[in-house]
């Protein structure tokens, strides 16, 4: 397992070009709102209790607020 | 990670609302720091503009023209620039821009990356339009 670590955008660009699944862990309805194209929700509250069900073969990005 | 302000695709219940980036005016005419005024001051006229933004070999802002500064007196483009013009991203909705906007008593903002590189110039004008036609 590789630890997580902070990334930049082309990388975010890059991972997702090769299949890495993307997180967003903010409450449910800010996902509702608006989010990143492809992205699923799971909100922080949850991601411990659903942390098993995440994809094991590929990289995984997680992201919060994206504006700065 | 500001995914949206660089273009990113965005997906949801909002993801369709207008954003400033939509209504930019990209032919903004643009020139460099050591471009001869009166030269500049011709160009951005026979184009039709009042304005010219002053950028770097990556298209980063570093000022704006407009004016009596663009007609005015100085011998370049960086004699005669206002530095650090207020902007916005481009993803910020056009309605909180219009309100923006309206509450600085401005008709224009510049629209950048968050990294400083121009989108173009947005008109108050063109945002009110696409807002009612958008209605």
């Amino acid at each position: 397992m590789t630890m997580a670590r902070e990334i930049t955008r082309e990388d975010v660009r890059r991972l997702l070009d090769e299949g890495a699944y993307l997180v967003e862990v903010l409450p449910a309805d800010e996902y509702e709102r608006e989010h990143i194209a492809g992205a699923v929700s799971i909100p922080l509250a949850r991601l411990g209790r659903e942390a098993s069900r995440l994809p094991r073969d590929r990289a995984i990005v997680v992201y919060c607020y994206d504006y700065q | 990670m500001d995914w949206f302000a660089s273009g990113g695709r965005r997906e949801g219940r909002e993801a369709s609302r207008p954003r400033a980036g939509d209504v930019a005016r990209a032919d903004v005419p643009t020139c460099r720091l050591d471009e001869r005024r009166a030269d500049l001051a011709a160009r951005v006229r026979a184009a039709g503009w009042s304005q010219c933004v002053v950028v770097d070999d990556d298209r980063v802002v570093l000022g704006l023209l407009e004016g009596e500064a663009l007609d005015g007196g100085a011998a370049t483009a960086a004699d005669a620039m206002r530095e650090g013009p207020t902007t916005i991203r481009p993803h910020v909705t056009l309605d909180d821009t219009v309100k923006s906007l309206a509450a600085h008593r401005r008709e224009q903002v510049l629209v950048t990356t968050s990294d400083g590189r121009l989108v173009g110039l947005l008109r108050r004008a063109d945002a009110e339009r696409r807002l009612s036609t958008a209605a």
